[in-house]
Protein backbone atom coordinates (compact mmCIF):
# COMPACT_ATOMS: atom_id res chain seq x y z
CA UNK A 1 0.00 0.00 0.00
CA UNK A 2 1.11 3.45 -0.63
CA UNK A 3 1.69 6.40 1.65
CA UNK A 4 2.11 10.04 0.45
CA UNK A 5 2.42 13.28 2.87
CA UNK A 6 1.05 15.47 0.32
CA UNK A 7 -2.88 16.93 -0.24
CA UNK A 8 -4.73 14.50 -2.65
CA UNK A 9 -7.46 16.19 -4.77
CA UNK A 10 -10.18 14.63 -5.71
CA UNK A 11 -12.20 16.06 -8.18
CA UNK A 12 -16.04 15.70 -8.94
CA UNK A 13 -17.26 15.23 -12.94
CA UNK A 14 -20.80 13.90 -12.76
CA UNK A 15 -23.51 14.22 -9.64
CA UNK A 16 -25.53 11.75 -11.63
CA UNK A 17 -26.80 10.07 -14.98
CA UNK A 18 -27.74 13.10 -16.98
CA UNK A 19 -24.93 15.46 -15.47
CA UNK A 20 -23.48 18.48 -17.61
CA UNK A 21 -21.24 16.74 -20.06
CA UNK A 22 -18.54 19.49 -20.19
CA UNK A 23 -17.97 19.41 -16.09
CA UNK A 24 -15.46 16.27 -15.91
CA UNK A 25 -13.68 17.86 -19.31
CA UNK A 26 -13.19 21.18 -17.64
CA UNK A 27 -11.77 19.22 -14.37
CA UNK A 28 -9.30 17.70 -16.57
CA UNK A 29 -8.22 20.62 -18.18
CA UNK A 30 -8.44 23.80 -16.64
CA UNK A 31 -6.09 22.66 -13.63
CA UNK A 32 -4.39 19.66 -11.82
CA UNK A 33 -6.37 16.79 -9.98
CA UNK A 34 -5.37 13.53 -8.89
CA UNK A 35 -8.63 11.66 -9.20
CA UNK A 36 -11.59 12.18 -11.33
CA UNK A 37 -14.95 10.77 -9.37
CA UNK A 38 -17.72 10.42 -11.26
CA UNK A 39 -21.06 9.66 -9.86
CA UNK A 40 -24.00 8.20 -12.07
CA UNK A 41 -26.45 6.00 -9.81
CA UNK A 42 -28.90 6.89 -7.62
CA UNK A 43 -31.83 4.77 -6.14
CA UNK A 44 -34.19 5.56 -9.02
CA UNK A 45 -31.28 5.69 -11.27
CA UNK A 46 -30.50 1.62 -10.77
CA UNK A 47 -34.73 0.90 -12.24
CA UNK A 48 -34.28 2.52 -15.07
CA UNK A 49 -31.51 1.14 -16.16
CA UNK A 50 -32.28 -2.55 -15.29
CA UNK A 51 -35.25 -1.80 -17.80
CA UNK A 52 -32.58 -0.87 -20.16
CA UNK A 53 -30.59 -4.67 -19.76
CA UNK A 54 -34.63 -6.32 -19.60
CA UNK A 55 -34.45 -4.93 -23.21
CA UNK A 56 -30.98 -5.31 -24.35
CA UNK A 57 -28.79 -7.40 -22.77
CA UNK A 58 -25.99 -5.35 -23.85
CA UNK A 59 -27.32 -2.43 -22.17
CA UNK A 60 -27.58 -1.49 -18.17
CA UNK A 61 -24.71 0.78 -17.82
CA UNK A 62 -24.31 4.68 -18.49
CA UNK A 63 -23.19 5.16 -22.00
CA UNK A 64 -22.50 9.02 -21.24
CA UNK A 65 -19.63 7.78 -19.26
CA UNK A 66 -18.02 5.49 -22.57
CA UNK A 67 -18.79 8.63 -24.63
CA UNK A 68 -17.43 10.74 -22.33
CA UNK A 69 -14.01 8.96 -21.70
CA UNK A 70 -13.43 8.90 -25.96
CA UNK A 71 -12.97 12.69 -25.09
CA UNK A 72 -10.81 12.25 -22.13
CA UNK A 73 -8.86 9.22 -22.05
CA UNK A 74 -5.82 10.59 -23.17
CA UNK A 75 -5.41 13.67 -21.67
CA UNK A 76 -6.05 11.46 -17.97
CA UNK A 77 -3.56 9.07 -18.96
CA UNK A 78 -0.88 11.99 -20.07
CA UNK A 79 -1.65 13.90 -16.85
CA UNK A 80 -1.45 10.98 -14.36
CA UNK A 81 -5.44 11.32 -13.34
CA UNK A 82 -6.78 8.17 -12.52
CA UNK A 83 -10.84 7.97 -13.05
CA UNK A 84 -13.37 6.26 -10.36
CA UNK A 85 -16.54 5.37 -11.20
CA UNK A 86 -20.37 3.61 -10.80
CA UNK A 87 -21.31 4.02 -13.92
CA UNK A 88 -20.65 0.24 -14.87
CA UNK A 89 -24.71 0.41 -12.54
CA UNK A 90 -26.31 -3.26 -13.40
CA UNK A 91 -23.93 -4.07 -15.96
CA UNK A 92 -20.23 -3.41 -15.08
CA UNK A 93 -18.83 -5.70 -17.41
CA UNK A 94 -20.69 -4.55 -20.58
CA UNK A 95 -19.75 -1.22 -19.18
CA UNK A 96 -15.78 -1.95 -18.98
CA UNK A 97 -15.64 -3.73 -22.58
CA UNK A 98 -17.23 -0.83 -24.04
CA UNK A 99 -14.60 1.18 -22.30
CA UNK A 100 -11.91 -0.70 -22.96
CA UNK A 101 -13.11 0.01 -26.90
CA UNK A 102 -13.69 3.32 -26.48
CA UNK A 103 -9.98 3.47 -24.98
CA UNK A 104 -8.53 1.29 -28.07
CA UNK A 105 -10.63 4.21 -30.10
CA UNK A 106 -8.74 6.84 -28.53
CA UNK A 107 -5.60 5.94 -28.91
CA UNK A 108 -4.72 4.66 -25.39
CA UNK A 109 -4.46 1.05 -26.58
CA UNK A 110 -1.45 -0.33 -24.50
CA UNK A 111 -0.54 2.67 -22.70
CA UNK A 112 -3.50 2.15 -20.13
CA UNK A 113 -5.50 -0.35 -17.79
CA UNK A 114 -9.31 -0.58 -16.70
CA UNK A 115 -10.25 -2.16 -13.44
CA UNK A 116 -13.67 -3.88 -13.22
CA UNK A 117 -15.48 -4.74 -9.82
CA UNK A 118 -17.97 -7.08 -9.93
CA UNK A 119 -20.01 -9.01 -7.12
CA UNK A 120 -22.43 -6.62 -5.88
CA UNK A 121 -25.30 -7.95 -8.35
CA UNK A 122 -27.23 -10.55 -5.72
CA UNK A 123 -29.42 -11.31 -8.54
CA UNK A 124 -28.45 -14.78 -9.58
CA UNK A 125 -28.02 -15.77 -5.80
CA UNK A 126 -31.41 -14.51 -4.59
CA UNK A 127 -33.01 -17.71 -4.07
CA UNK A 128 -29.51 -19.11 -2.61
CA UNK A 129 -29.57 -16.00 -0.31
CA UNK A 130 -33.37 -16.95 0.47
CA UNK A 131 -33.11 -19.99 1.42
CA UNK A 132 -29.56 -19.48 3.80
CA UNK A 133 -32.12 -17.49 5.44
CA UNK A 134 -31.29 -14.06 4.47
CA UNK A 135 -34.66 -12.81 4.54
CA UNK A 136 -33.90 -9.37 3.33
CA UNK A 137 -36.71 -7.17 5.08
CA UNK A 138 -37.94 -3.82 3.60
CA UNK A 139 -36.18 -1.29 6.16
CA UNK A 140 -39.09 0.80 5.34
CA UNK A 141 -41.66 -1.70 5.94
CA UNK A 142 -40.30 -4.61 7.73
CA UNK A 143 -42.03 -6.94 4.90
CA UNK A 144 -39.90 -10.08 3.96
CA UNK A 145 -38.72 -10.21 0.02
CA UNK A 146 -40.00 -13.69 -0.29
CA UNK A 147 -43.66 -11.48 -0.53
CA UNK A 148 -42.57 -9.91 -4.04
CA UNK A 149 -39.79 -12.53 -4.81
CA UNK A 150 -41.69 -13.16 -8.16
CA UNK A 151 -41.33 -9.55 -9.01
CA UNK A 152 -37.56 -8.85 -8.52
CA UNK A 153 -35.86 -7.68 -11.70
CA UNK A 154 -32.68 -6.60 -10.00
CA UNK A 155 -30.52 -6.72 -6.51
CA UNK A 156 -27.47 -5.30 -6.08
CA UNK A 157 -25.70 -4.48 -1.98
CA UNK A 158 -24.16 -1.01 -1.56
CA UNK A 159 -20.40 -2.10 -1.63
CA UNK A 160 -17.57 -0.11 -0.05
CA UNK A 161 -13.99 1.27 -0.82
CA UNK A 162 -12.11 -2.15 -0.53
CA UNK A 163 -12.20 -3.42 -4.30
CA UNK A 164 -11.71 0.26 -5.39
CA UNK A 165 -8.32 0.19 -3.19
CA UNK A 166 -7.58 -3.02 -4.52
CA UNK A 167 -7.91 -1.68 -8.16
CA UNK A 168 -6.06 0.77 -7.60
CA UNK A 169 -2.88 -1.17 -6.45
CA UNK A 170 -3.36 -3.43 -9.17
CA UNK A 171 -2.21 -0.39 -11.46
CA UNK A 172 -6.32 0.55 -13.01
CA UNK A 173 -5.78 3.85 -14.58
CA UNK A 174 -9.90 3.37 -15.05
CA UNK A 175 -12.21 2.03 -12.69
CA UNK A 176 -15.49 0.76 -13.32
CA UNK A 177 -17.81 -0.48 -10.61
CA UNK A 178 -21.58 -1.32 -10.31
CA UNK A 179 -23.79 -0.38 -7.12
CA UNK A 180 -20.35 1.88 -5.28
CA UNK A 181 -21.69 3.97 -2.82
CA UNK A 182 -21.62 7.63 -4.00
CA UNK A 183 -19.01 8.27 -1.10
CA UNK A 184 -16.80 5.24 -1.83
CA UNK A 185 -15.53 6.95 -5.50
CA UNK A 186 -14.07 9.76 -3.68
CA UNK A 187 -12.68 7.89 -0.11
CA UNK A 188 -11.59 4.87 -1.57
CA UNK A 189 -8.68 6.67 -3.41
CA UNK A 190 -7.34 8.64 -0.40
CA UNK A 191 -7.48 5.11 1.44
CA UNK A 192 -5.17 4.00 -1.25
CA UNK A 193 -3.27 7.05 -0.89
CA UNK A 194 -2.39 7.10 2.47
CA UNK A 195 -2.89 3.95 3.33
CA UNK A 196 -5.32 4.73 6.24
CA UNK A 197 -6.03 1.29 7.98
CA UNK A 198 -9.24 -0.06 7.73
CA UNK A 199 -10.11 1.01 11.43
CA UNK A 200 -8.64 4.36 11.52
CA UNK A 201 -12.49 5.47 11.74
CA UNK A 202 -12.30 9.40 12.09
CA UNK A 203 -10.58 9.45 9.15
CA UNK A 204 -12.55 7.43 7.05
CA UNK A 205 -15.31 9.57 8.11
CA UNK A 206 -13.52 12.33 6.82
CA UNK A 207 -13.14 11.05 3.46
CA UNK A 208 -16.79 9.77 3.51
CA UNK A 209 -17.88 13.58 4.31
CA UNK A 210 -15.39 14.36 1.22
CA UNK A 211 -17.36 11.85 -0.88
CA UNK A 212 -20.92 13.14 0.01
CA UNK A 213 -19.71 16.55 -0.54
CA UNK A 214 -17.90 15.30 -4.06
CA UNK A 215 -21.52 13.09 -5.04
CA UNK A 216 -23.89 15.51 -6.30
CA UNK A 217 -21.20 17.64 -8.51
CA UNK A 218 -21.92 21.24 -8.68
CA UNK A 219 -25.05 21.19 -5.76
CA UNK A 220 -22.01 22.19 -3.30
CA UNK A 221 -20.22 25.16 -5.64
CA UNK A 222 -23.56 27.33 -6.66
CA UNK A 223 -25.88 24.78 -8.34
CA UNK A 224 -29.10 24.12 -7.06
CA UNK A 225 -28.13 26.80 -4.07
CA UNK A 226 -30.81 28.58 -2.35
CA UNK A 227 -28.29 31.26 -0.93
CA UNK A 228 -28.12 34.52 -2.78
CA UNK A 229 -28.24 31.95 -6.23
CA UNK A 230 -29.40 35.21 -8.73
CA UNK A 231 -25.66 36.75 -7.44
CA UNK A 232 -23.79 33.93 -9.31
CA UNK A 233 -21.49 34.88 -11.58
CA UNK A 234 -20.02 32.74 -14.85
CA UNK A 235 -22.88 29.79 -14.27
CA UNK A 236 -22.87 28.86 -18.18
CA UNK A 237 -19.12 27.26 -17.23
CA UNK A 238 -19.90 26.19 -13.35
CA UNK A 239 -16.94 24.62 -12.33
CA UNK A 240 -17.56 21.78 -10.38
CA UNK A 241 -16.43 20.41 -6.64
CA UNK A 242 -12.65 19.42 -5.75
CA UNK A 243 -11.50 18.09 -2.58
CA UNK A 244 -7.62 18.81 -1.76
CA UNK A 245 -6.97 16.49 0.97
CA UNK A 246 -4.60 15.75 3.94
CA UNK A 247 -3.51 12.61 5.28
CA UNK A 248 -4.71 13.58 8.26
CA UNK A 249 -8.19 13.74 6.57
CA UNK A 250 -9.01 17.17 6.92
CA UNK A 251 -9.37 18.49 3.54
CA UNK A 252 -10.37 22.02 1.67
CA UNK A 253 -13.34 22.33 -0.80
CA UNK A 254 -12.56 24.15 -3.88
CA UNK A 255 -13.01 24.72 -7.85
CA UNK A 256 -10.61 25.11 -10.73
CA UNK A 257 -9.99 28.93 -11.46
CA UNK A 258 -11.82 30.61 -13.67
CA UNK A 259 -14.69 28.33 -13.50
CA UNK A 260 -18.41 29.83 -12.62
CA UNK A 261 -20.44 29.28 -9.16
CA UNK A 262 -19.18 29.78 -6.04
CA UNK A 263 -18.03 27.49 -2.83
CA UNK A 264 -19.22 29.24 0.42
CA UNK A 265 -19.63 28.18 3.88
CA UNK A 266 -23.06 28.10 3.04
CA UNK A 267 -23.05 26.20 -0.27
CA UNK A 268 -20.99 23.44 1.49
CA UNK A 269 -23.52 23.60 4.29
CA UNK A 270 -26.20 23.30 1.77
CA UNK A 271 -24.98 19.84 0.11
CA UNK A 272 -23.96 18.45 3.54
CA UNK A 273 -27.75 18.12 4.37
CA UNK A 274 -28.76 16.96 1.28
CA UNK A 275 -30.24 13.06 1.67
CA UNK A 276 -29.72 13.16 5.11
CA UNK A 277 -30.85 10.93 7.29
CA UNK A 278 -29.43 10.60 11.55
CA UNK A 279 -26.68 13.34 11.34
CA UNK A 280 -25.55 11.05 14.08
CA UNK A 281 -24.97 8.42 11.93
CA UNK A 282 -24.84 7.97 8.17
CA UNK A 283 -24.14 4.96 7.63
CA UNK A 284 -21.51 3.51 5.05
CA UNK A 285 -20.27 -0.26 4.24
CA UNK A 286 -16.94 1.46 5.92
CA UNK A 287 -17.85 3.45 8.81
CA UNK A 288 -20.54 4.91 10.69
CA UNK A 289 -20.00 9.26 10.02
CA UNK A 290 -21.03 11.89 11.70
CA UNK A 291 -22.12 14.95 11.04
CA UNK A 292 -22.88 16.87 14.44
CA UNK A 293 -18.81 17.27 14.58
CA UNK A 294 -18.30 18.57 10.95
CA UNK A 295 -16.72 22.33 11.23
CA UNK A 296 -16.72 24.72 8.06
CA UNK A 297 -13.96 27.67 8.21
CA UNK A 298 -13.76 29.67 5.00
CA UNK A 299 -10.30 30.31 4.10
CA UNK A 300 -10.35 32.22 0.93
CA UNK A 301 -12.12 32.67 -2.18
CA UNK A 302 -14.02 29.61 -3.14
CA UNK A 303 -11.96 27.59 -0.58
CA UNK A 304 -14.37 26.62 2.41
CA UNK A 305 -11.70 24.10 5.21
CA UNK A 306 -13.31 20.85 6.57
CA UNK A 307 -12.47 19.40 10.04
CA UNK A 308 -13.32 17.91 12.97
CA UNK A 309 -14.90 14.99 11.25
CA UNK A 310 -15.28 12.05 13.63
CA UNK A 311 -16.24 8.23 12.76
CA UNK A 312 -17.00 5.10 14.43
CA UNK A 313 -16.65 1.04 13.60
CA UNK A 314 -18.86 0.07 10.30
CA UNK A 315 -21.99 -2.55 10.97
CA UNK A 316 -21.97 -5.87 10.42
CA UNK A 317 -24.61 -5.48 6.84
CA UNK A 318 -24.34 -3.88 3.44
CA UNK A 319 -27.82 -2.01 2.30
CA UNK A 320 -29.18 -4.21 -0.89
CA UNK A 321 -30.66 -1.82 -3.06
CA UNK A 322 -33.51 -4.26 -5.17
CA UNK A 323 -35.49 -3.48 -7.66
CA UNK A 324 -39.20 -4.97 -8.37
CA UNK A 325 -41.93 -4.60 -11.22
CA UNK A 326 -44.39 -2.48 -9.16
CA UNK A 327 -47.26 -2.11 -11.70
CA UNK A 328 -47.92 0.49 -14.47
CA UNK A 329 -48.85 3.91 -14.47
CA UNK A 330 -49.08 7.38 -16.43
CA UNK A 331 -48.99 10.71 -16.18
CA UNK A 332 -51.41 13.08 -18.80
CA UNK A 333 -51.24 16.76 -18.83
CA UNK A 334 -53.52 19.71 -20.06
CA UNK A 335 -53.30 23.64 -20.18
CA UNK A 336 -56.29 26.09 -19.17
CA UNK A 337 -56.43 29.48 -19.68
CA UNK A 338 -57.62 32.56 -18.21
CA UNK A 339 -60.69 33.05 -16.84
CA UNK A 340 -60.90 30.76 -14.27
CA UNK A 341 -58.19 28.72 -15.25
CA UNK A 342 -57.99 26.22 -12.15
CA UNK A 343 -61.84 25.66 -12.15
CA UNK A 344 -61.73 24.68 -15.52
CA UNK A 345 -58.96 22.00 -14.43
CA UNK A 346 -60.89 20.61 -11.78
CA UNK A 347 -63.94 20.61 -13.45
CA UNK A 348 -62.07 18.38 -16.23
CA UNK A 349 -60.03 16.48 -13.50
CA UNK A 350 -64.07 15.25 -12.31
CA UNK A 351 -65.17 14.62 -15.37
CA UNK A 352 -62.39 12.56 -16.36
CA UNK A 353 -62.69 10.43 -12.91
CA UNK A 354 -66.34 10.34 -13.62
CA UNK A 355 -65.41 8.39 -17.22
CA UNK A 356 -62.81 6.32 -15.58
CA UNK A 357 -65.25 5.19 -12.65
CA UNK A 358 -68.07 4.08 -15.66
CA UNK A 359 -65.54 2.64 -17.60
CA UNK A 360 -65.41 -0.08 -14.67
CA UNK A 361 -60.98 1.07 -14.24
CA UNK A 362 -59.71 0.28 -11.20
CA UNK A 363 -56.38 2.47 -9.75
CA UNK A 364 -54.04 2.16 -6.51
CA UNK A 365 -54.17 5.92 -6.52
CA UNK A 366 -55.49 8.47 -8.71
CA UNK A 367 -53.71 12.32 -8.67
CA UNK A 368 -54.66 15.52 -9.35
CA UNK A 369 -52.19 18.32 -9.41
CA UNK A 370 -52.05 21.90 -10.86
CA UNK A 371 -48.92 22.52 -12.34
CA UNK A 372 -48.12 26.42 -11.60
CA UNK A 373 -50.71 26.41 -8.54
CA UNK A 374 -50.14 23.31 -5.73
CA UNK A 375 -47.69 20.66 -7.53
CA UNK A 376 -44.57 21.79 -5.65
CA UNK A 377 -46.41 22.95 -2.13
CA UNK A 378 -49.84 21.42 -2.31
CA UNK A 379 -52.86 22.55 -0.26
CA UNK A 380 -49.83 24.96 2.11
CA UNK A 381 -51.27 27.61 -1.13
CA UNK A 382 -54.53 27.51 -0.35
CA UNK A 383 -57.35 27.95 -3.33
CA UNK A 384 -55.85 29.47 -6.40
CA UNK A 385 -56.92 33.05 -7.66
CA UNK A 386 -60.23 33.11 -10.08
CA UNK A 387 -57.31 35.50 -12.25
CA UNK A 388 -54.42 33.23 -12.45
CA UNK A 389 -53.31 33.37 -16.11
CA UNK A 390 -53.04 29.60 -16.98
CA UNK A 391 -52.52 26.68 -14.96
CA UNK A 392 -51.54 22.77 -16.50
CA UNK A 393 -53.73 20.00 -15.34
CA UNK A 394 -51.91 17.04 -14.51
CA UNK A 395 -53.42 13.79 -13.65
CA UNK A 396 -51.37 10.43 -12.25
CA UNK A 397 -52.86 7.16 -12.52
CA UNK A 398 -51.36 3.86 -10.92
CA UNK A 399 -52.43 0.43 -11.02
CA UNK A 400 -51.26 -3.44 -11.19
CA UNK A 401 -53.56 -3.86 -13.90
CA UNK A 402 -52.01 -2.43 -17.28
CA UNK A 403 -54.78 -2.62 -19.57
CA UNK A 404 -56.40 -0.20 -16.96
CA UNK A 405 -53.83 2.27 -17.10
CA UNK A 406 -53.29 2.02 -20.99
CA UNK A 407 -57.06 3.24 -21.11
CA UNK A 408 -56.93 5.76 -18.90
CA UNK A 409 -54.27 7.13 -21.54
CA UNK A 410 -56.95 7.66 -24.12
CA UNK A 411 -59.12 9.39 -22.04
CA UNK A 412 -56.61 12.67 -22.16
CA UNK A 413 -57.40 13.73 -25.38
CA UNK A 414 -61.01 13.77 -25.41
CA UNK A 415 -61.71 15.93 -22.75
CA UNK A 416 -60.54 18.62 -25.32
CA UNK A 417 -63.37 18.54 -26.92
CA UNK A 418 -66.01 17.02 -24.12
CA UNK A 419 -64.88 19.16 -21.52
CA UNK A 420 -64.64 22.44 -20.02
CA UNK A 421 -63.16 25.21 -22.48
CA UNK A 422 -60.48 26.90 -23.44
CA UNK A 423 -57.66 24.24 -23.12
CA UNK A 424 -54.73 23.65 -25.17
CA UNK A 425 -51.44 22.17 -24.87
CA UNK A 426 -51.57 18.50 -26.10
CA UNK A 427 -49.70 18.24 -29.36
CA UNK A 428 -47.60 16.10 -27.73
CA UNK A 429 -50.20 13.12 -27.95
CA UNK A 430 -51.20 10.53 -25.71
CA UNK A 431 -49.05 9.84 -22.23
CA UNK A 432 -47.31 6.89 -22.33
CA UNK A 433 -47.48 4.11 -20.00
CA UNK A 434 -44.86 3.47 -17.70
CA UNK A 435 -43.86 0.18 -16.02
CA UNK A 436 -42.76 0.85 -12.12
CA UNK A 437 -39.70 -0.48 -11.18
CA UNK A 438 -40.37 -0.09 -7.58
CA UNK A 439 -37.58 0.24 -4.73
CA UNK A 440 -37.06 -2.00 -2.24
CA UNK A 441 -34.57 -1.45 0.29
CA UNK A 442 -32.42 -4.16 2.50
CA UNK A 443 -29.96 -5.32 4.54
CA UNK A 444 -27.93 -8.60 4.55
CA UNK A 445 -24.83 -9.40 6.27
CA UNK A 446 -21.19 -8.63 5.07
CA UNK A 447 -20.00 -12.18 4.95
CA UNK A 448 -22.80 -13.12 2.10
CA UNK A 449 -21.71 -10.42 -0.24
CA UNK A 450 -17.80 -9.72 0.37
CA UNK A 451 -16.25 -13.04 -0.50
CA UNK A 452 -17.63 -12.73 -3.97
CA UNK A 453 -16.22 -9.12 -4.78
CA UNK A 454 -13.97 -9.52 -7.37
CA UNK A 455 -11.52 -7.47 -8.78
CA UNK A 456 -10.38 -7.69 -12.40
CA UNK A 457 -7.38 -5.69 -14.73
CA UNK A 458 -7.51 -5.16 -17.92
CA UNK A 459 -4.95 -4.11 -20.72
CA UNK A 460 -6.41 -1.24 -23.20
CA UNK B 1 -43.01 40.23 18.19
CA UNK B 2 -43.97 40.20 14.81
CA UNK B 3 -44.43 36.79 12.35
CA UNK B 4 -42.05 36.43 9.58
CA UNK B 5 -41.78 33.79 6.91
CA UNK B 6 -38.87 31.44 7.26
CA UNK B 7 -37.53 32.34 4.11
CA UNK B 8 -36.21 35.60 5.94
CA UNK B 9 -34.37 33.46 8.08
CA UNK B 10 -33.10 30.63 6.73
CA UNK B 11 -31.91 28.80 3.65
CA UNK B 12 -32.62 25.01 2.85
CA UNK B 13 -32.15 21.60 0.83
CA UNK B 14 -34.00 18.28 0.79
CA UNK B 15 -34.05 15.47 -1.01
CA UNK B 16 -35.27 11.40 -0.86
CA UNK B 17 -34.53 8.22 1.12
CA UNK B 18 -37.53 6.34 -0.44
CA UNK B 19 -41.23 7.55 0.99
CA UNK B 20 -38.93 9.74 2.93
CA UNK B 21 -38.63 13.38 2.34
CA UNK B 22 -35.25 15.31 4.17
CA UNK B 23 -35.44 18.81 4.64
CA UNK B 24 -32.20 20.21 6.41
CA UNK B 25 -32.87 23.87 7.38
CA UNK B 26 -29.87 26.13 7.62
CA UNK B 27 -29.93 29.85 9.41
CA UNK B 28 -28.12 32.49 7.20
CA UNK B 29 -27.10 34.31 10.75
CA UNK B 30 -26.13 31.75 13.32
CA UNK B 31 -27.12 34.16 15.56
CA UNK B 32 -30.82 33.07 14.76
CA UNK B 33 -30.62 29.40 15.25
CA UNK B 34 -31.22 29.34 18.66
CA UNK B 35 -34.68 30.85 17.22
CA UNK B 36 -35.25 27.79 14.91
CA UNK B 37 -34.41 25.61 17.27
CA UNK B 38 -37.17 26.95 19.74
CA UNK B 39 -39.88 27.17 17.00
CA UNK B 40 -39.43 24.60 14.28
CA UNK B 41 -40.02 21.57 16.72
CA UNK B 42 -41.20 18.65 15.16
CA UNK B 43 -44.40 18.58 16.36
CA UNK B 44 -44.76 22.71 14.52
CA UNK B 45 -43.49 20.87 10.90
CA UNK B 46 -45.94 18.16 11.23
CA UNK B 47 -49.35 20.53 12.28
CA UNK B 48 -47.98 22.34 8.69
CA UNK B 49 -47.56 20.32 6.18
CA UNK B 50 -51.06 18.42 7.84
CA UNK B 51 -51.77 15.64 4.97
CA UNK B 52 -48.78 16.29 3.24
CA UNK B 53 -46.81 14.05 5.64
CA UNK B 54 -48.56 10.80 5.96
CA UNK B 55 -45.90 9.85 8.35
CA UNK B 56 -43.97 10.97 11.37
CA UNK B 57 -42.17 14.05 11.24
CA UNK B 58 -38.65 14.02 13.04
CA UNK B 59 -36.11 16.29 13.89
CA UNK B 60 -32.39 16.20 14.44
CA UNK B 61 -29.70 19.56 15.61
CA UNK B 62 -26.87 20.44 13.89
CA UNK B 63 -25.53 23.09 16.12
CA UNK B 64 -22.07 23.21 14.33
CA UNK B 65 -23.63 23.65 11.03
CA UNK B 66 -26.13 26.21 12.49
CA UNK B 67 -28.79 23.81 10.74
CA UNK B 68 -31.50 21.61 11.65
CA UNK B 69 -32.79 18.27 9.90
CA UNK B 70 -36.35 17.23 9.62
CA UNK B 71 -36.84 13.86 8.12
CA UNK B 72 -40.96 13.85 7.02
CA UNK B 73 -41.66 10.00 6.45
CA UNK B 74 -44.53 9.21 3.79
CA UNK B 75 -44.31 12.03 2.47
CA UNK B 76 -43.65 11.28 -1.39
CA UNK B 77 -46.30 9.33 -2.45
CA UNK B 78 -44.62 5.94 -2.40
CA UNK B 79 -41.33 7.37 -3.61
CA UNK B 80 -38.92 6.91 -6.26
CA UNK B 81 -40.43 5.63 -9.56
CA UNK B 82 -44.00 4.33 -7.70
CA UNK B 83 -44.90 8.04 -6.93
CA UNK B 84 -47.77 10.06 -8.91
CA UNK B 85 -46.26 13.51 -8.04
CA UNK B 86 -44.63 16.19 -9.85
CA UNK B 87 -42.45 16.61 -6.79
CA UNK B 88 -42.06 12.43 -6.77
CA UNK B 89 -37.91 13.00 -5.37
CA UNK B 90 -39.23 15.81 -2.72
CA UNK B 91 -36.98 18.07 -4.49
CA UNK B 92 -38.98 21.15 -3.32
CA UNK B 93 -39.81 20.41 -0.24
CA UNK B 94 -37.63 22.48 1.15
CA UNK B 95 -38.96 25.71 -0.03
CA UNK B 96 -42.31 24.44 0.99
CA UNK B 97 -41.21 24.62 4.80
CA UNK B 98 -39.77 27.96 4.02
CA UNK B 99 -43.42 29.01 3.94
CA UNK B 100 -44.08 28.96 7.20
CA UNK B 101 -44.49 31.74 9.56
CA UNK B 102 -42.11 31.89 12.99
CA UNK B 103 -42.37 34.57 15.56
CA UNK B 104 -39.45 36.91 16.16
CA UNK B 105 -38.24 39.80 18.14
CA UNK B 106 -39.29 42.91 16.22
CA UNK B 107 -35.64 43.94 15.15
CA UNK B 108 -34.66 40.34 14.10
CA UNK B 109 -38.03 41.12 11.89
CA UNK B 110 -36.32 44.30 10.73
CA UNK B 111 -32.91 43.41 10.21
CA UNK B 112 -34.06 40.29 7.95
CA UNK B 113 -36.84 41.93 5.79
CA UNK B 114 -36.52 41.22 2.16
CA UNK B 115 -33.41 38.48 2.59
CA UNK B 116 -33.77 35.31 1.13
CA UNK B 117 -35.80 36.68 -1.93
CA UNK B 118 -34.49 38.24 -5.63
CA UNK B 119 -34.17 41.99 -5.67
CA UNK B 120 -36.98 43.83 -7.14
CA UNK B 121 -35.80 44.92 -10.61
CA UNK B 122 -33.64 41.76 -11.55
CA UNK B 123 -33.40 39.85 -14.62
CA UNK B 124 -31.14 36.98 -15.91
CA UNK B 125 -27.55 38.91 -17.76
CA UNK B 126 -25.23 36.99 -20.12
CA UNK B 127 -22.10 35.29 -18.72
CA UNK B 128 -23.28 36.29 -15.09
CA UNK B 129 -26.49 36.27 -13.53
CA UNK B 130 -25.35 40.02 -11.93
Amino acid sequence: MSSTDRTIRVASGQGFWGDDLEAPVRQVERGPIDYLMLDYLAEVTMSIMQKQRSRDPSAGYARDFVELMERIFPACIEKGVRVVTNAGGVNPVGCADALVEAGRAAGVGGKAKVGLVTGDDLMDRLDELLEQGHELRNMETDEPLSTIRDQVQSANAYIGATPIVKALEKGADVIVTGRSTDTALTYGPLMHEFGWAPDDWNRIAAGVIAGHINECGAQCTGGNCLIDWWKLEGMAEIGFPIVEVSPDGSFVVTKHDGTGGRVTRASVAEQILYEMGDPHEYITPDVIAEFTSIQLEEIGTNRVRVDGVKGRAATDFLKVSIAYAGGWKATGTLTYSWPDAAAKARGAAQILRERLDRLGLEFDEVRTELVGWDSTHGALVGEPPADLPEVQLRVGVRSDDRAAVERFTREIAPLVLTGPPSVTGFAGGRPRVQQIMAYWPALIRKEAVQPHLQVEVKDV
Amino acid sequence: MSRIQLVHLAHARSGDKGDTANVGIIAYDPEHYPLLVEQLTSEKVKAFFGPMVKGEVERFELPNLSALNFLLHGALGGGGTMSLMNDAQGKVFSTALLRMEVEVPDDVAKAVRGRGRVPDGWEPKSGAYV
